[in-house]
C-alpha cells in the first residue's frame, strides 16, 4: 500500500470520528483516499475538506473538544499554518493526531522529501511552552501502527501527537499488515463539551487564564505531564551496538539509508552501530547517553542542515564527539556518502 | 408595601434566566454585549435546549462569554470560531451550536472561516456583534469602522482610500446559498431588544430543520472605544451606524 493511503486507512480502522484536511503535495492522497473510501458508510467517520489548514486545525480543535478521535494531515507549509491551532490544542489539553509528511523548505521549498521540520515538531513550533508527542515512522507499517498508537497516547495524556513522516514514506509502496477495525468510542470524557448534563457544571474548553499565577499553574501542570511522557513513552531501536566503536543516529526514512551505510561499513571492518529514535519527543536521552560512553564518535544523519544533532549533543553532553551529515533541499543522501562522512568526520576527524 | 411583600412569588414579573450564571459581567456600563448575551440565554432557556447547546466564544471583549452562559462552551482562537463550530457540529449534529463573535473576529481575521462556514451552510447560529471597533484591545479600527470615524489606529478618521471601506459582511453572506436566515438587529431600545430576541429564537428553531447557517448581526455600541457616554453612544449609533448598516431582515426563508 502507498504510505499516505495506509495512513488514511489506519485512521478509519483506529476508530477515528473525524478527519479535517486541506490538500498539499506530498500528502494529498490521505484526504483523496478518505473521500473515495467514504468512511461515513463504514464507521460513521466524518471527513471534510476545509478551506485552509487554519480552518482544518480549528475544526480538529472543535471536534476534539467534544471528546472525539480526530485526525488531520498536511505537509510543511500547511503545518506552519496549523501551528496557531496546535498551540491552542496543547494549551486546552485536547487529544488529536496530526501528520506532517515533510517536504523541503523554507518557504514553498520543493515537494521533495525532507526532515527539515524536526525543530518545528519537537521544539514547539507554535507559541508558548508546550510539547507534542512526536512519532517518527521509518516504514509504511510503522505509519499505520503509529496512527493507532497516536490516538492511544493522545487520549492517555490529553495531548496532541504528531506523526513526523516525510515524502519518501508517504509516497512509497510497501507491504503492510493492517490492524483490525476498532470500534468508534462511545465514551463522553468529563472534560468534553457534549451538552451540559443535569447536576454538573458546564464544561469549558479554553487555553485562556487571566491571572499570571493561574497561567503558571497551567504551565506547571503541562510540564509535569511532559515529565511523565518522558519517563514512560520513549521508543527507539538499536542495531549492531553491542560491539560498536562508532554510532550513527538517524530517524525515519533516513535511518533506513543509514542502515545500509552501516552494513557497508561493517563489511569494511568498521565497527559502527545505529540508534533510531522512534519517538523524537520524548527523545531517547538516556539510551544515547549510555551508548556514548563507549563510542569513539557519533554521526547523526539527517535530511536537514542539522537539527536532531542538537538533541544528540545534549544527551551526549561532551562525552564523545558528535558530528552531523545531511543532504537537504529534497536531496536524499546515498549510503556511500554517509559512509564517507563517517570516515572523514568521525573516524579520521 | 414592605420589601418582603414585593418579593412574594406571585408578584414576580421578571426573572434572570438560569441559562446565565451569577457571575458579574465584566462589560463596560451601557455596552451592548451584556444585553445580547441575555437575550441569547433567555432564548436557550425558553426552547429548553440548555443541555443540548454548545457555544463557541471568540477573542474580543466577549472572550469570557463562557463565564456567563451556563452551557458547555469552547474558546476559539481569534477569528476561528466558525471552524471550531464546524468541528463540533460535524461530530455532534444533534446539538445546537452557536458562535458569538465581534467584528474584528468575524470580518477581519476570521473572514475566510466565516465565509466558508456560511458557504457550506453549516447548520449553526452565528451571532455577530458589530460595534465598528476593536473594543477589547483598546479601540483600534475594525473592518466595520465607518468612513471618517476616529479610532486609535485611524486618529484622523478612517480614510477609505488608504484604509479600505467599512465592510458590509452581512449583506455579503446573505448572497451565499448556504445561509438560510440573515438579519441585522440592535439592542439599544426595549423594542429592538425584543426584535433581537425574536430573531435569535427563530435562528435556533431553524437549526432543527438543517437548512443552513443562520446569521444574526447585532449593531452595538462601544461607549469606551467610541469615547462617549452610553446615552451619547446610542444616539451616535442611530445617526451614523444605522444609515450604513440598516436594521431588518436581509434574507428570510422562503415560505
Ligand atoms: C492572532 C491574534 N491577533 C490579535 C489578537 C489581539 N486581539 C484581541 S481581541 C482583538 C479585536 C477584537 O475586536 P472585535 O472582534 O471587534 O471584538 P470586540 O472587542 O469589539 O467585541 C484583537 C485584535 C489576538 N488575540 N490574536
Ligand atoms: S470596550 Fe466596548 S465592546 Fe468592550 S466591554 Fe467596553 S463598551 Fe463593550
Ligand atoms: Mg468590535
Amino acid at each position: 500500500m502507498k504510505g499516505n493511503e495506509a495512513l488514511a486507512e489506519a485512521a478509519i480502522r483506529a476508530g477515528a470520528d473525524a478527519y479535517f484536511g486541506y490538500p498539499i503535495t506530498p500528502q494529498s492522497e490521505v484526504i483523496e483516499y478518505l473521500m473515495r473510501e467514504n468512511p461515513v458508510d463504514r464507521t460513521g467517520m466524518q471527513v471534510l475538506q476545509a478551506e485552509s489548514e487554519i480552518a482544518a486545525i480549528n475544526m480538529v480543535y472543535g471536534a476534539a473538544g467534544c471528546g472525539k478521535r480526530v485526525m488531520t494531515s498536511s505537509s510543511s507549509p500547511g503545518v506552519s499554518l496549523k501551528m496557531e491551532g496546535i498551540s491552542y490544542i496543547a494549551g486546552a489539553e485536547l487529544p488529536c493526531v496530526l501528520v506532517n509528511v515533510v517536504r523541503a523548505g523554507p518557504g514553498l521549498g520543493t515537494i521533495q522529501p525532507s526532515q527539515s521540520d524536526y525543530f518545528q515538531a519537537v521544539k514547539g513550533g507554535g507559541h508558548g511552552d508546550y510539547k507534542m508527542i512526536v512519532l517518527a515512522p521509518a516504514t509504511v507499517q510503522e505509519s499505520v501502527d503509529y496512527v493507532k498508537l497516536g490516538f492511544e497516547l493522545a487520549f492517555k495524556y490529553r495531548n496532541p501527537v504528531m506523526i513526523l513522516s516525510d515524502g519518501i514514506i508517504g509516497q512509497m509502496m510497501e507491504k503492510v499488515e493492517l490492524f483490525e477495525q476498532q470500534p468508534r468510542s462511545k465514551e463522553e470524557p468529563e472534560w468534553a463539551t457534549v451538552g451540559k448534563k443535569e447536576g454538573r457544571d458546564s464544561v469549558i474548553v479554553t487555553s485562556l487564564q487571566l491571572q499570571s499565577e493561574e497561567q503558571e499553574k497551567v504551565n506547571l501542570r503541562l510540564q509535569s505531564k511532559y515529565r511523565e511522557v518522558e519517563k514512560n513513552e520513549v521508543m527507539y531501536e538499536t542495531y549492531n551496538c553491542e560491539d560498536a566503536e562508532y554510532l550513527f543516529a538517524a530517524f525515519g526514512s533516513c535511518a533506513r539509508i543509514t542502515r545500509k551505510a552501516m552494513e557497508m561499513a561493517r563489511k569494511k571492518g568498521i565497527k559502527v552501530g545505529l540508534i533510531r529514535p522512534q519517538t523524537l519527543y520524548p527523545f531517547p536521552v538516556d539510551a544515547i547517553s549510555e551508548l556514548s560512553e563507549r563510542m569513539k564518535g557519533i554521526l547523526t544523519v539527517e535530511m536537514n542542515a542539522g537539527q536532531m544533532v542538537e538533541d544528540v549533543r545534549l544527551a551526549v553532553n561532551g562525552k564523545t564527539p558528535v558530528e552531523h551529515f545531511g543532504r537537504f533541499g529534497g536531496v536524499i543522501p546515498s549510503p556511500e556518502e554517509i559512509l564517507e562522512a563517517l570516515e572523514q568526520k568521525i573516524i579520521g576527524g | 408595601m414592605s420589601e418582603n411583600t414585593i418579593k412574594n412569588p406571585e408578584n414576580l414579573v421578571y426573572e434572570k434566566t438560569s441559562v446565565m450564571t451569577d457571575r458579574v459581567l465584566h462589560y463596560c456600563p451601557g455596552c451592548g454585549h451584556g444585553t445580547a448575551h441575555r437575550m441569547l440565554a433567555e432564548v436557550i432557556d425558553e426552547l429548553g435546549i440548555q443541555g443540548d447547546t454548545i457555544g463557541v466564544a471568540p477573542v474580543g471583549c466577549s472572550v469570557l462569554a463562557y463565564y456567563y452562559f451556563d452551557v458547555d462552551m469552547q474558546e476559539a482562537a481569534h477569528g476561528r470560531a466558525p471552524a471550531v463550530a464546524t468541528g463540533i457540529k460535524r461530530v455532534l449534529p444533534e446539538k445546537y451550536v452557536f458562535t458569538y463573535q465581534g467584528d474584528g473576529d468575524l470580518a477581519a481575521i476570521g473572514t475566510a472561516e466565516t465565509i466558508h462556514a456560511c458557504n457550506r451552510g453549516e447548520n449553526i447560529l452565528v451571532v455577530f456583534i458589530n460595534n465598528g471597533i476593536y473594543g477589547m484591545t483598546g479601540g483600534q479600527m475594525a473592518p466595520t469602522t465607518l468612513e471618517g470615524m476616529k479610532s486609535s489606529t485611524s486618529p484622523r478618521g478612517r480614510d477609505v482610500k488608504t484604509m479600505g471601506n467599512p465592510l458590509k459582511i452581512t449583506e455579503l453572506l446573505a448572497q451565499l446559498p448556504g445561509t438560510y436566515f440573515v438579519t441585522r438587529q440592535s439592542v439599544h431600545t426595549p423594542a429592538n431588544v425584543r426584535k433581537t430576541k425574536k430573531a435569535l429564537k427563530k435562528a435556533l428553531e431553524y437549526q432543527k430543520l438543517d437548512k443552513g447557517t443562520c446569521f444574526v448581526e447585532v449593531v452595538a455600541n462601544c461607549p469606551s472605544g467610541w469615547k462617549m457616554t452610553p446615552v451619547q453612544s446610542n444616539k451616535w449609533m442611530e445617526e451614523n451606524m444605522f444609515p450604513y448598516y440598516p436594521l431588518g431582515d436581509i434574507k428570510v426563508p422562503e415560505k
